[in-house]
């Protein structure tokens, strides 16, 4: 019975001395944290997609604290949560905060398969990035959309793809949290993070490319050519020609449309805008765009009751 | 006869040397001649010209656009149209300078006889003096690299040349345009040679060429004995084994004279060696000689469908497609179409890219067997390992740069890589071994660079 005795006896000691230096240690060598990190951390989604410019959430979340600490949440935000999460933040951190302005992705390109002639084929390894260290690619468009989904691969939301009849990256607006991993993935810089706008309006040159006008028009139907006249329409000072490409600035632009009108390459886009309204001064054309319609919705719902 | 070769990897890919006897042409003049401002490793060169200027064959149309640059000169007489861009070799529209071609006239300082001037004519040719002809010409490496020839003869002050080597290799399917040289040129090359060791203060000399190109050899070892035999230089021609990537710098250095260059950013020089392709030999004597600038160049204008294959002097400016016309014309059907060889030749989209300084060949290959085979996955059967010259391990290089994991591709030597594409030629799976490898490299790369630019 003795040794069971002793090894009791000896264990327990061991257990008592060890007990009493984690004890000390855990005492001396305490890293204080603020418990509003880890509050804080629960608010952020979680994704870690670095779209806040973070490693993670946990990164932003200890910036955000020492941004509340400094007095200060200016220049964080978390393009996933949106104001929501922010607005929780903030007020947990007992902020007010500037809430960002919603953004989206905006891929700058249009050049589908119809309005940019394939020159070439590519055999090489699938990648953009591959591509476009290759040359440029299978168009004569060395800006242009490469359609391999170097964007699609680094969406973590499923937010963005290629679009198979147009060979171009399309954005989902209502998955897309603007993180800006697909700007990042994209070799030719060619998404932008933009400004969704009111009711997801706004408008945007979809060309990036810096060819002189000839070169951009040989290579692509509705290339921007810097022809700059999109620049002396807006009142707004908006547009910028720069390099023969234009930009619309999205805070100056105030979505009157007037650019996408006089553009003759039809460059600039305007989305989400409701159809145009019927002109009232003309009734056979305002009758024209309706009556179409009419039959194209009727149609479904009589074959429907036909088959009833 | 002793036949030596690289110790590491290699393969032999089907040699196809359709123009081996087709002897040089003269290509014709073109009607408009494009310059890159970016012909060569460094700094684009600067304009100096403006639209409407007169040039002459010969005339400085760009200087040296930094320290490691080069000069360009027009290689057509006639009138400036524009500075504008073109689409060149790298695939994109880059700046250049566009001349319409008006008859043929030269610089007057251009020595145009064919007189072969000998160094011991000369005597007022010091080092110095003939780096600083190089370096004015606008010489560049000529087997494709372009690097500028001057830099390559001052080496960093911790290093030493204890020689010269002439790569004159032509390891690459289809080319024989460094051949036809050697036929038709040997005395030029030789005096090219003394200038390029005198400029490294050197006394000894090596000339690499593989066994594929025995008259070559034969003519060159006869030369050699001629003219060096009872000079204070030692000369030697070293026959190599057909070995692919034998002309690639390390690769000759270990072959001929059985030295490691370590991994980068030690260069040939700091194992003592200076390597220098046989077409700078060229164009060194020329330079130095005849106050001759670099504008025109050998090429190889080849294919199996192509009619008339052939070797041409060629005015650097000339677009691809009056060399391909004077061929018979591009083959129906589709086509690759490389600046270089089949190996590391960069494939194009325009056949109006111009012959440029480091256009050693037009390769035109049938799109049937240009198509590459659907990959399968890795087996693990090692033959990239075995084939890479480097001694690196390209299916794992491959995949690490797949997924990302730049950290281990640094650690495992990526920028060992000299791209010469051995892994991918013999992978039994038709895996893109290289393209991966090369995004990796050139991601590696940049981290490199921007590390040292935070120091």
């Amino acid at each position: 019975m003795d040794f069971i005795l002793i090894a009791v006896i000896v264990l327990g000691a061991i257990a008592l001395i060890a007990a009493v230096v984690l004890f000390a240690a855990s005492k001396k060598f305490a890293v204080y944290e603020d418990p509003r990190i880890a509050q804080v951390s629960e608010l952020l989604p979680g994704a870690n997609c670095g779209g806040c410019g973070f490693a993670g959430c946990g990164g932003m979340a200890d910036a955000l604290v020492k941004g509340a600490d400094a007095g200060s949440l200016d220049g964080l935000n978390c393009p996933v949560g949106g104001a929501d999460v922010m607005g929780q933040v903030a007020d947990l951190l007992g902020m007010a905060i500037a809430n960002g302005e919603p953004k989206v992705a905006v891929v700058r390109c249009n050049g589908t398969c119809e309005n940019r002639p394939r020159i070439a084929e590519y055999a090489g390894l699938r990648t953009c990035a591959a591509m476009h260290a290759c040359g440029a690619g299978e168009t004569a468009c060395g800006f242009g959309c490469l359609g391999c989904g170097d964007c699609v691969e680094a969406c973590q939301f499923d937010a963005i793809r290629i679009n198979p009849e147009t060979g171009i990256a399309e954005v989902d607006e209502e998955k897309c949290v603007a993180c800006g991993a697909c700007a990042k993935a994209c070799p030719r810089g060619i998404i932008e993070l933009r400004k969704k706008g009111p009711k997801g309006r706004r408008v945007f040159v979809s060309c990036v490319n810096k060819d002189k006008g000839p070169a951009a028009m040989k290579a692509c139907q509705v290339s921007c050519i810097g022809c700059g006249k999109c620049e002396k329409e807006c009142a707004f000072g908006a547009i910028t020609v720069e390099n023969n490409l234009a930009y619309i600035d999205p805070e100056k632009c105030r979505l009157c449309r007037k650019c996408e009108k006089v553009c003759p390459k039809h460059a600039i886009i305007a989305v989400n805008f409701p159809a145009p309204k019927p002109k009232p001064e003309n009734p056979a054309n305002a009758e024209n765009p309706a009556s179409p319609a009419n039959p194209a919705n009727q149609q479904p719902i009589e074959r429907k009751e036909a088959a009833v | 006869m002793n036949i030596r070769t690289f110790r590491i990897g290699g393969v032999h890919p089907e040699e196809n040397k359709l123009t081996h006897d087709a002897a040089t042409q003269v290509a014709a003049l073109p009607k408009q001649a494009v310059y890159p401002l970016s012909q060569h490793i460094g700094a684009p060169a600067k304009p100096v010209v403006k639209k409407g200027d007169k040039v002459k064959v010969g005339t400085m149309i760009a200087e040296a656009g930094g320290f490691v640059s080069a000069p360009i000169f027009s290689a057509v007489s006639g009138t400036v149209l524009k500075i504008d861009t073109a689409i060149d070799a790298t695939g994109y529209r880059k700046p250049v300078i566009i001349i319409n071609v008006e008859g043929d006239e030269w610089e007057e300082s251009i020595d145009r006889s064919d007189k072969l001037e000998t160094v011991e004519a000369h005597p007022e040719l010091t080092p110095e003096e003939i780096i600083s002809r190089v370096k004015d010409a606008g010489v560049v490496g000529m087997g494709g690299a372009c690097f500028p020839t001057f830099i390559k003869l001052t080496p960093p002050p911790t290093a030493k040349a204890e020689c010269v080597i002439i790569n004159a290799v032509e390891c690459e399917p289809y080319i024989t345009a460094d051949f036809r040289l050697m036929m038709e040129h040997p005395d030029e090359i030789l005096v090219g040679l003394e200038l390029l060791m005198k400029a490294a203060k050197v006394n000894t000399g090596y000339i690499g060429i593989e066994t594929n190109k025995m008259p070559a050899i034969e003519l060159l070892s006869e030369k050699v004995a001629q003219k060096f035999g009872a000079s204070a230089y030692h000369v030697e021609v070293v026959p190599l084994k057909q070995r692919y990537p034998q002309g690639g710098e390390k690769q000759l250095v270990d072959a001929v004279i059985r030295r490691q260059v370590p991994a980068p950013p030690a260069i040939p020089v700091n194992v003592g060696a200076i390597v220098q392709n046989v077409g700078t030999a060229f164009a060194v004597y020329e330079a130095v000689m005849k106050h001759k600038p670099l504008f025109e160049r050998y090429t190889t204008v080849t294919g199996k469908r192509l009619a008339n294959p052939g070797n041409f002097l060629v005015r650097m400016g000339t677009p691809m497609q009056d060399l391909i016309d004077a061929c018979g014309g591009m083959p129906e059907g589709d086509n690759k179409l490389l600046a270089g060889g089949p190996m590391m030749g960069k494939a194009l989209t325009s056949t109006e890219v111009p012959i440029c300084k480091g256009t050693n060949s037009v390769t035109i290959i049938s799109g049937d067997e240009a198509r590459r085979k659907e990959p399968q996955p890795c087996i693990r059967c090692a033959k990239c390992v075995g084939a890479c010259p480097m001694g690196l391990e390209p299916y794992l290089l491959a995949k690490i740069s797949e997924v990302k994991n730049w950290e281990r591709a640094e650690r495992e030597d990526i920028v060992s890589c000299i791209e010469c594409g051995s892994c991918q030629f013999t992978c039994p799976a038709h895996r893109p071994l290289l393209d991966n490898i090369r995004q990796g490299k050139s991601t590696v790369m940049g981290i490199i660079r921007a590390r040292a630019a935070k120091k």
